[in-house]
């Protein structure tokens, strides 16, 4: 059985693809058997954040309405032969999707991978509702800014009531916060919210700080997921996310403002 | 600037302003997630009725339900106009 992870938010712009394409690899790097789906139809974009975007041939929905086999839409990463991208329609309209046909693409999934990523497109609508519904997992990424904030309370409820888990009345899916473009430096002059302040606010469990980070926009630019820029700081954040949920015992990084006067006078990532 | 001074001044700070709006705004979405789903229609049939009698406005109807461990409260507020048959406005 496959454990399902949904990326999620609520707010646009977040950073749930970037986040959905860097744990995804990073679970396939540990050697994970892992897939990543785009929820968003209509309007994909992990195939281009994964680089794979020219080598889109079918798509979730061609495999929900048996136009392909699951085998022919999922593409191997060239990066990584552990990871699978399945993704979105770009023509269809986002009622293409219906929960038996996400149940069962999720089911045949599931005999073959260990982890299932979905990443959701944003708002609260039928694409993000079946993002979420059938997860075991919830990665929340978080913005420290007050609509994120309040988008991400808005998705947690929806969760706690809407999924497959809250209606079975099973256990609950297990949210975690992803708090992302967090500048340290920015929090300690009182301009943005805290990680204790949205810990607070969310009462969530927290897998990782991503700090805002120049190296993010570079590894769209080049189709390449951020995780595997090992030298960044993001990169770093997430694989550090990564070890976090699989268990390993990892100390909270890029919290505090560590650069010094020299480091501020120079610049960094 | 005494250290005093330092911990007033991040009193006021933006990020600050922000956590207390943040926590009064989502613990109200918090309890109104809880309500019944029935509520905007009983406040619709509600106002229907008093309209027979009163002309009164969609807005001067207020229905408030809330939760607490033993209890469970609907607050029903409604303002009559002034006008009303020589009428107080009632509350």
């Amino acid at each position: 059985m496959a454990r399902i992870i949904v990326v999620t938010s609520g707010k646009g712009g977040v950073g749930k693809t970037t986040t959905s394409a860097a744990i995804a690899m990073g679970l396939a790097k540990k050697g994970h058997k892992t897939a990543v789906i785009d929820f968003d139809v209509g309007l994909r974009n992990l195939d281009l954040i994964m680089g794979c975007e020219r080598r889109v041939v079918y798509d979730f929905i061609n495999v929900v309405n048996g136009e392909a086999t699951l085998h022919q839409a999922l593409i191997k990463d060239k990066n990584c032969s552990q990871l699978y991208i399945l993704p979105a329609s770009q023509t269809r309209d986002k009622d293409a999707l219906s929960k038996e046909g996400v149940e069962k693409v999720l089911e045949e999934l599931s005999k073959t991978f260990k982890y299932i990523v979905c990443d959701s497109p944003a708002g609260i609508e039928k694409g993000a509702h079946l993002a979420m519904y059938f997860a075991d997992d919830a990665f929340v990424v978080t913005n420290p800014e007050v609509s994120s904030v309040r988008d991400s309370d808005r998705m947690l409820g929806l969760m706690s009531s809407k999924s497959r888990r809250a209606e079975q009345n099973q256990e609950p899916i297990k949210e975690y916060l992803l708090l992302s473009r967090y500048s340290p430096d920015r929090v300690k002059l009182g301009e943005m919210l805290s990680v204790e302040d949205v810990q607070e606010i969310l009462s969530l469990p927290l897998l990782g700080v991503i700090p805002e980070s120049k190296s993010v926009l570079n590894a769209s630019n080049a189709g390449i997921p951020i995780i595997l820029d090992e030298k960044s700081d993001a990169g770093q954040a997430y694989a550090d996310i990564v070890a976090r949920y699989l268990g390993e015992d990892k100390p909270h990084r890029f919290i505090e403002d560590k650069k010094g006067f020299f480091g501020k006078l120079f610049g960094g990532k | 600037m005494s250290l005093l001074d330092y911990f007033k001044t991040s009193k006021t700070s933006t990020a600050s302003l922000a956590k207390e709006r943040l926590q009064i705004l989502v613990a109200h979405e918090r309890t109104s997630r809880h309500q019944p789903s029935y509520l905007p229609e009983l406040q619709d049939e509600l106002l229907n009725v008093v309209r027979k009698y009163a002309n009164v406005d969609q807005d001067a109807i207020f229905v408030n339900f809330e939760q607490d461990e033993h209890q469970e409260t609907l607050e029903l507020n409604i303002v009559l106009p002034e006008d009303n048959h020589g009428k107080k406005p009632k509350r």
